[in-house]
């Protein structure tokens, strides 16, 4: 069920309007969604269970403090309270599936509610839009009627953002969302693109929505189309320039040699789900004759110890469910292109599983299950 | 780089290193039956005894890897024959993980090994270290021997 709701005062009241209605008609008993917090600095998610504070909404707000997918975590994994509308870009809702496969969120009481994403900033980034008085939510709506997502003029997105080929809710085989609501190639400002994902929910919400059904716009299908091709090739741009700068152990050493090893991209990587991280645990904490014995052996040791160690296992690791949302290169302070080494490594193992992060809650983790049946060369002599 | 000459012709030979992390009930005890019934292979290899090849954390290889070793056998039974059902379908999922992450960051897959080894298989396990060491000594020795700065 899909078709277009009409725009009377502007596309993000609209959608705040829709917010509201869904949360005071007891249609979910609380909304996370990103709120503009008192300084307007920045738009953080938030837990609401007051329409009235959707007055603060800023769902459009391209700025992504924290994944939205670990957040959902937080207001569901030991319990929702009460049905939970999760407003989120479709990185955020690829983790939340990722992080239901474990049991961090818990989607029995989750009502998905994807947007276009259009487009993100750095934190600090998106403050100094503000300061400076921009409105980037005003241009990226206008850029999107013409079918294009471009960052304002002199500024730039995440680099995560340029290679995502996710960006539109349901796309390249992304989970669909309860609610779908589309701003990229819609032909003028007086609508809203809604797609609902089924239909008991689409009679449900038939009061809710109003929708006027339609048959997605030529506009829109092909703006998608362009913008996932266009982001594929930056991905293979970016792709092969990693591989170009990492191709052998010294290149591999070179790629982290800037490390401090603060661990900030393990602690806001969404997928990261260890509760317990053995590099937060004491396995670390060597005895001091250890260092000694490294060091007689090798001559000297880089300290802090362990430094390649921490991100090879972290690709050993989790690199299968990456949803490339980039919030590790986000939270570098030195500047790694961690997201760019963990996509193209990721993309590498879930190609040669068949697994798409994020697309199915009921699929379990590549490292969580096996086939009997597959991997049948692995083992044999001359593997 | 640890070197010893070859008998009589003064040639600097290299001597890899193979840490290997064998199951207790099928690899370890072929290893074992290896040793028992007196079957010659190479002294190149490190044995460390695992419950199950299901146990192994992929963080072990990497050690392993970038300490320096030369070469990294995985050892456990053979498929249906798992003394926990399945722990060695999950280590070939991850050893399968581990080539792929080791090539996509510029190392070498082909040093990392798994070999399903039973515990009546002494003399596989002899030739599947020798064949081993033949392998490395072909590749040379690892590039993260003796590298201070990982």
């Amino acid at each position: 069920m899909q078709g277009w709701i009409k725009v009377e005062d502007g596309t993000v009241q609209t959608i705040n309007r829709l917010l509201g209605t869904l949360l005071a008609g007891g249609v979910v008993d609380g909304l996370v969604v990103p709120l503009r917090t008192p300084d307007g600095r920045n738009a953080v998610p938030a837990l609401v269970r007051n329409p009235a504070l959707l007055e603060r909404a800023a769902p459009l707000a391209p700025a992504m403090p924290v994944n939205g997918g670990t957040v959902l975590g937080r207001v569901t994994a030991t319990g929702a309270v009460g049905r939970v509308g999760a407003v989120l870009r479709n990185c955020e809702l690829r983790a939340a599936v990722e992080l239901a496969k474990v049991r961090q969120v818990l989607l029995d009481d989750v009502l998905f509610i994807g947007i276009d994403c259009l487009g993100t900033y750095r934190v600090d980034d998106y403050a100094r839009m503000v300061e400076d008085g921009l409105d980037p939510v005003a241009s990226a709506l206008a850029m999107a009627r013409e079918g294009r997502v471009v960052p304002l003029p002199g500024t730039a997105f995440r680099p995560a953002c340029t290679m995502c080929e996710r960006p539109i809710p349901g796309t390249g085989e992304s989970y669909v969302p309860h609610l779908a609501l589309g701003l990229l190639g819609v032909p003028d400002g007086e609508r809203l693109w809604v797609a609902v994902r089924d239909e008991p929910l689409g009679e449900k919400l038939a009061g809710v929505l109003n929708l006027e059904p339609a048959e997605e716009p030529a506009t829109r299908t092909e703006a998608v189309q362009a913008l996932v091709a266009a982001r594929t090739a930056e991905r293979e741009r970016r792709f092969a320039a990693f591989h170009a700068r990492v191709h052998d152990p010294l290149s591999l050493l070179g790629e982290f040699a800037t490390c401090i090893r603060c661990q900030n991209c393990m602690v806001a990587c969404p997928i990261c789900y260890c509760k317990e991280c053995v590099f937060r645990t004491d396995v670390f904490d060597h005895p001091s004759s250890r260092y000694w014995d490294w060091a007689a052996r090798k001559g000297g040791v880089r300290l802090p110890s362990d430094t390649l160690l921490f991100h090879v296992t972290r690709l050993l690791h989790m690199a299968h469910a990456c949803v490339g949302c980039g919030m590790c290169s986000d939270a570098c302070p030195v500047g790694l292109p961690v997201a760019d080494v963990f996509r193209a490594v990721g993309q590498a193992v879930q190609e040669s599983f068949g697994y798409v992060p994020g697309r199915d809650p009921a699929e379990e983790m590549v490292i969580a299950t096996f086939r009997e049946d597959e991997l049948r060369e692995l083992g044999e002599p001359g593997s | 780089m640890e070197v010893s000459e070859v008998e009589g012709h003064g040639i600097p030979e290299f001597e890899p290193r193979i840490v290997a992390f064998l199951c207790n009930w099928c690899t370890y005890t072929g290893a074992d039956l290896a040793g028992t019934a007196r079957i010659q292979y190479p002294p190149n290899v490190r044995i460390i005894r695992l419950m199950c090849s299901g146990q192994l954390d992929p963080i072990y290889v990497a050690r392993a890897v970038l300490e320096g070793a030369d070469g990294v056998l995985i050892g456990g039974c053979h498929p249906g024959d798992c003394h926990y059902q399945s722990g060695n379908y999950k280590a070939r999922r991850r050893v399968a993980i581990l080539h792929q992450v080791l090539r996509q960051v510029g190392l070498d897959p082909e040093r990392v090994w798994l070999r399903w080894i039973s515990a009546s298989e002494g003399q596989y396990f002899a030739d599947t270290v020798t064949e081993m060491v033949a392998a490395l000594r072909e590749k040379g020795p690892s590039a993260w021997r003796g590298q201070w700065s990982v």
